[in-house]
């Protein structure tokens, strides 16, 4: 999957007459590609525009400009019709396990609906898929009588991951699948997402707040700051190399679950990210950042480099 | 430095319409002037009820029914809610799990901060207000002065944080309860209220209990930590012998499922298998009993205590896998006793 400029603004509507006053720039112009089977860790602050650059890239928004190469179709611009048969290639996993299951309806109902949407399985073969998809991702074949409610956390979100498999997707988005889990419940199901994309040759786009959970998983990370992406490049190098100092800044602020470390340097950068419907002029970042010179309060640095993308002025040395 | 707070085998009971159930049983723990105690543990294990139990702010249908709950010496437990109001505020203060919610609406910060401040340090409106515009510059709000006059909704969550933050610590408290304070905020602001913490810590004396469920957030601010589960603590200690040498099952599950990025590449998380027992169904023997990878038969039957196995880093621990090491402990102090008298 290639992304190439995509653009998602919504428009902030005052007056009866609902009169457009200014957009929320969600997302402000980002490009990066997805290769088959990798994982793809997004990260950076609330509202920094993850959730709506992964709803974009399966077109649950409309893009307001860009591409999204997919197979060769650009997703922003097909037909409706064109993109109901592209969905059973494209998944997400979203947050919160509960609301995104509707809670009147059996696990096994649920999980069959998808595939009898799409006319992909007759109902006899949908509950056998049923039953092998419920032991995939660990739950006993026995729980598709049962309510969404009658589950943990954990569970639920186990079976937010098995209805996303039911259509052998070659892509699922994974939205925060674990922020709202237990630490000793985050590993069961990080662990499970690490054993399905071997079997099936998955691609996954990570979504998360913690670093850990991002690093555990992903390939290459993706930094995004107010709509645009500051950094991109293969975990270790981003960990180890951080050379935008957003990144450095955010991997330093993450507590170390180590109580020897707790006396070490740490950098604390002062303020609140600023509102995407007024960003700063020039790098979004120079209202925070401690590096921050004139040129970056005028001139918007492009994203440059091959394998370790940065958009910075003043990139850290190595 | 003297010791206050103790709290001793307390427990909490709800009323509900399946009927009466334990959320908190046996707690303990005590904590000197000055010191930051963490209470870990997966949701619905009892931190906050712990916590709400001790301020007397619990749900209606909710009441301590054993135990105590010593401040400075005083008995909290049976106090009379005129007292406990007193209490409140002047010696303790609570920053609660939802900041969002826990402001009034349609108060300006200045007012709800000045309130306290008047009632408790009796200082005139001016006097009040003025105070009040420096502890915002203190926790790091800036234009203090503009925002007193502000109304909640104007602010982010981070500097509406930072205002509860102000407004636990402007009656100088000499405990400070925090539920979770920065698990809805974004890693800089943590940061950045992690350091206000420390700094108002050593400054003020204030001793603190840290509610939080980030190993991370834990290895950064405790002295020591009590880890709970389903209702009970299951492992207390100083933070240093929890990380470098953390004993009860379920305290050794947690620390291998983080992940961190201090992590080798090439390890594999592991995972606690199963969930926490329901309230209404708990467990007669041990609570962790079905999870335990160590589990034995009489985990199953007995309850075990929590009981110490060493005294000079305070290590106590709720399992039988240790209770060798407790007994000894036990002979050992017996002992001790003999030799003194
Ligand atoms: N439907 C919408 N209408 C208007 N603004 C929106 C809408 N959805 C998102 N936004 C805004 O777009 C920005 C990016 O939001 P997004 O949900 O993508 O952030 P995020 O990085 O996923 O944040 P979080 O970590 O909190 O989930 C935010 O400022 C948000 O308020
Ligand atoms: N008013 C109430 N009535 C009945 N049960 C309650 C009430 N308040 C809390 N409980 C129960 O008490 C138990 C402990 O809840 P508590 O809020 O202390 O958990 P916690 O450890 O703070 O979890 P979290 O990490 O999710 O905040 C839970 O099982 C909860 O359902
Ligand atoms: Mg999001
Ligand atoms: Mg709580």
């Amino acid at each position: 999957m290639e992304v190439k400029n995509l653009k998602k603004y919504y428009p902030i509507k005052k007056g009866i007459i609902s009169k457009t006053v200014g957009y929320v720039k969600a997302v402000d112009d980002v490009s990066f590609s997805i290769y088959p089977g990798e994982t793809v860790g997004l990260v950076g602050e609330s509202g920094c525009g993850k959730s709506t650059t992964g709803r974009s890239l399966v077109r649950l928004e409309d893009p307001t400009s860009g591409q999204v190469i997919f197979e060769g179709k650009d997703l922003a611009s097909i037909s409706k019709k064109e993109m109901r048969e592209l969905r059973t290639d494209l998944q997400i996993i979203f947050q919160d396990p509960y609301s995104s299951l509707n809670p009147r309806k059996r696990i096994g109902d649920l999980l069959a609906e998808p595939l009898l949407a799409h006319k992909l399985a007759s109902k006899a073969e949908a509950a056998e898929k049923v039953n092998h998809i419920l032991e995939t991702v660990g739950l006993s074949k026995h729980y598709k009588n049962r309510y969404p409610h009658e589950f943990s956390g954990g569970q639920r979100q186990r079976i937010g991951i098995a209805r996303a498999l039911m259509l052998h997707p070659k892509l699922i988005i994974c939205d925060e699948p674990v922020s709202a889990l237990d630490v000793s419940i985050q590993a069961q199901v990080l662990n499970l997402l690490k054993d399905l994309q071997k079997e099936f040759n998955l691609t996954y786009i990570f979504i998360a707040h913690g670093l850990g959970a991002v690093k555990y998983i992903s390939d290459r990370i993706t930094v995004m700051y107010l709509g645009k992406i500051m950094e991109m490049a293969k975990t270790k190098e981003i960990f180890e190399h951080p050379m935008h100092p957003y990144t450095e800044i955010l991997l330093n602020a993450y507590p170390v679950p180590n109580p020897h470390m707790r006396d070490r340097e740490q950098i604390v950068v002062e303020g609140d990210v600023p509102s995407p419907a007024h960003p700063p002029k020039g790098c979004v970042f120079h209202t925070r950042c401690p590096f921050a010179k004139d040129i970056c309060r005028e001139k918007v640095p492009e994203l440059n480099g091959t394998d370790h993308l940065i958009a910075c002025h003043f990139p850290l040395s190595q | 430095m003297g010791e206050l707070l103790k709290v001793d085998k307390i427990k909490t009971e709800f009323k509900t319409d399946k009927g009466m159930v334990t959320s908190v049983d046996e707690v303990s723990f005590d904590l000197k002037e000055g010191e930051t105690i963490c209470l870990v543990g997966e949701s619905g294990c009892g931190k906050s009820v712990t916590s709400l139990s001790i301020m007397h702010l619990l749900d209606k249908n909710g009441s301590v029914t054993h135990g105590s709950i010593l401040l400075n010496g005083k008995e909290l437990v049976n106090m009379s809610e005129a007292e406990m109001r007193k209490v409140r505020g002047n010696e303790i203060s609570m920053i609660f799990q939802e900041p969002m919610t826990s402001l009034n609406p349609v108060l300006t910060i200045g007012d709800q901060l000045t309130e306290g401040i008047r009632l408790h340090m009796g200082y005139s409106k001016k006097e009040a207000r003025d105070y009040a515009v420096e502890m915002l510059k203190k926790v790091g709000i800036p234009r203090a002065e503009g925002i007193v006059d502000d109304y909640p909704h104007r602010l982010s969550g981070g500097m509406r944080q930072r205002v509860m933050i102000a407004m636990a610590l402007s009656c100088k408290p000499k405990l400070l309860i925090a539920d979770e304070p920065t698990t809805a905020l974004d890693v800089t602001i943590q940061a950045q209220i992690l350091k206000l913490m420390k700094g108002l810590r050593s400054e003020s004396k204030t001793a603190i209990i840290l509610i939080t469920h980030d190993l991370g957030v834990v290895a950064e601010m405790a002295d020591k930590v009590a880890v709970m589960y389903a209702g009970q603590v299951v492992e207390e200690t100083d933070v240093f012998t929890l990380f470098d040498n953390p004993k009860h099952p379920y305290t050794l599950g947690l620390m291998k499922s983080i992940p961190h990025i201090t992590n080798p590449d090439d390890m594999r998380l592991e995972s606690i298998p199963g969930s926490v027992p329901s309230v209404y169904n708990m467990p007669k023997g041990c609570r962790f009993y079905d999870r335990c990878p160590f589990a034995m038969k009489r985990c199953l039957e007995e309850k075990p205590e929590l009981r110490p196995i060493e005294d000079k880093k305070s290590h106590s621990i709720r399992c039988f896998l240790y209770e060798k090491e407790e007994r000894e402990f036990e002979e050992k102090k017996q002992d001790e006793k003999e030799v003194l008298s």
